[in-house]
């Protein structure tokens, strides 16, 4: 059998955004003292130390900042799933992801694609945003 | 001062466990340094993926029985060891201690198979927006080799040079874990781990142990050839690949800044370095990262051989993790252990021609947390 894939645990600090993707919404935190954008989620603004951190909804849109075809699993877990792309996505409002990019050919992955987010239901009640090339291919 | 060093053999040594290494190590630098046990009042350990234990200096203290002064154990990835030596010469600098045992070692490639410690350092990612994508340290690594080759139109072939050379040096050395020659075909023909990067572009997962005694200012009286720590800087910048501010710059270059202010001293000034090479896109953007190349310039000059013995910039002379050898925060070790050989006029078929200065880099995670050394000839 092969072994269960690491889930979203939510802490206190993350709640927010896993509760807003269980509604298909990609939340981030916006800093009102210094309008930099967080994530992942904190307690206070690591650039400018403002408590004063607000949730914001993304157009869940945004573009490859790099990307790597994995052919060996790290765990496990994954064995099943290579070759699978990991992408870091920086989304338009200014903060950075990483995620699976969803194409159906992983070697046509390109820094720079377009990319839209989609959510991925698992075992969990928290699905995992992902990076869907724009357009589809 | 360094005023000991000693490696264990690496590669798969059966019967060895993460005690009998650190100890095998840690006799190797008393006796290389010409002090007993009873001499050591300080001992600063790492930490071991295959035995792990929450105390493992106090363990290895009670295994060798010795009862130091201070006595602790800490975690940064590969740069563990070149901080235990910068925290070892504040121990002595303020008089808390006159002879720190820094000691490393673990049984990675017999205690846990290379599958085990794969899986064990995938843990480096972040538990919630990482791990759930498949991440592990050879893909991290994969994504700050695709946007270094998109930044900097770095090929594929100035990768494989650097494995190519770290094999040719490790050849020079007994105790290397991978000895046989390879060639730019083998290295780009092995199979895909996480592209851009090869099996032959990865380090070994190893079993071994290195240590390194930091002594008083004026150890010269008790000790054989004490050689002195001239800089030494930190830089962090973040954990997780993910929030990490730049796939191409690091907190190497704080480090090295503050380690080659102290000593007065450019890179252009350095005879020999061991720089940190998990990956071999590792060292190609820590080198760039750190002033000793221009941007793009590092891969060019492998494949040109000036990191080879007689280049420009002898580098990781031993074979490093690529081939030397990995035994977790030993591997950071060995490459302090050789830059010590090699300043003594010690390193054999390996030695650069009266090298007087040399650079030692870790770089812990994900190119996250920095330590650089300087060291020079007394």
């Amino acid at each position: 059998m092969t072994p269960a894939k690491p889930l979203p645990k939510p802490t206190a600090e993350t709640l927010p955004f896993w509760e807003a993707a269980a509604q298909g919404k990609l939340f981030y935190q916006r800093c009102t003292g210094c309008a930099r954008a967080q994530f992942p989620p904190a307690r206070h603004c690591p650039a400018c130390g403002s408590r004063a951190l607000q949730w914001q909804q993304s157009a869940a849109s945004g573009s490859i900042h790099s990307h790597t075809t994995v052919h060996r699993a790290p765990t496990a877990a994954f064995k099943d799933d290579v070759p699978y792309v990991i992408a870091l996505i920086d989304l338009d409002e200014g903060f950075r992801m990483m995620m699976n990019w969803r194409g159906s050919d992983p070697a046509s992955a390109r820094i720079g694609d377009r990319v839209r987010v989609i959510f991925e239901a698992n075992a969990s009640p928290w699905p995992l945003p992902q990076a869907m090339p724009v357009p589809a291919r | 001062m360094i005023s000991g060093v000693a490696n264990t053999r690496v590669g798969e040594i059966a019967g060895s466990s993460c005690m009998s290494l650190h100890e095998e190590a840690a006799r190797g630098a008393l006796d290389d340094a010409g002090l007993q046990w009873s001499d050591i009042d300080g001992v600063l350990c790492a930490y071991s993926l295959a035995e792990p234990h929450p105390m493992l200096a106090s363990a290895f203290c009670e295994f060798v029985g010795i009862h130091p002064n201070v006595c602790t154990a800490l975690q940064s990835g590969g740069t563990t060891a070149c901080i235990m030596v910068m925290l070892a010469e504040s121990l002595v600098a303020t008089g808390q201690c006159r002879h720190v045992l820094c000691v490393t070692g673990d049984n990675r490639a017999t205690g846990m198979s290379r599958d085990g410690a794969v899986a064990a350092l995938a843990e480096f990612g972040h538990a919630q927006f990482e791990r759930p994508y498949g991440i592990g340290i050879p893909p991290a690594y994969g994504l700050v080799a695709q946007r270094y080759l998109h930044e900097y139109g770095a090929t594929l072939e100035q990768l494989a040079a650097i494995a190519v050379e770290h094999r040719r040096h490790a050849a020079r050395h007994p105790d290397a874990h991978k000895r046989e020659p390879i060639s730019l075909d083998d290295v780009m023909r092995s199979r895909v781990i996480s592209s851009p990067l090869r099996l032959l572009d990865c380090c070994l997962v190893s079993d071994g142990g290195a240590a390194v005694i930091v002594s008083a200012a004026d150890a010269g009286r008790d000790t054989r050839a004490p050689l002195k720590v001239l800089g030494m800087g930190q830089g962090h910048t973040h954990e997780h690949i993910v929030a990490a501010p730049s796939l191409t710059d690091f907190g190497c270059k704080q480090s090295s800044q503050r380690a080659f202010a102290q000593a007065g001293l450019t890179p252009a000034q350095i005879d020999v370095a061991q720089i940190y090479d998990s990956f071999t896109i590792t060292l190609l953007v820590e080198l760039e990262s750190m002033g000793f190349f221009e941007r793009g310039q590092a891969g060019v000059a492998a494949l040109a051989g000036e990191l080879g013995l007689g280049g420009t910039l002898p580098c990781n002379t031993h074979g490093g993790l690529l081939s030397f050898g990995h035994s977790g925060a030993a591997g950071g070790m060995f490459h302090i252990v050789e830059a010590v050989r090699q300043l003594r006029g010690e390193a054999d078929a390996r030695q650069v021609k009266d090298a007087q200065t040399a650079f030692v880099h870790g770089d812990g995670g994900i190119l996250s947390a920095h330590c650089s050394l300087i060291l020079g000839r007394s």
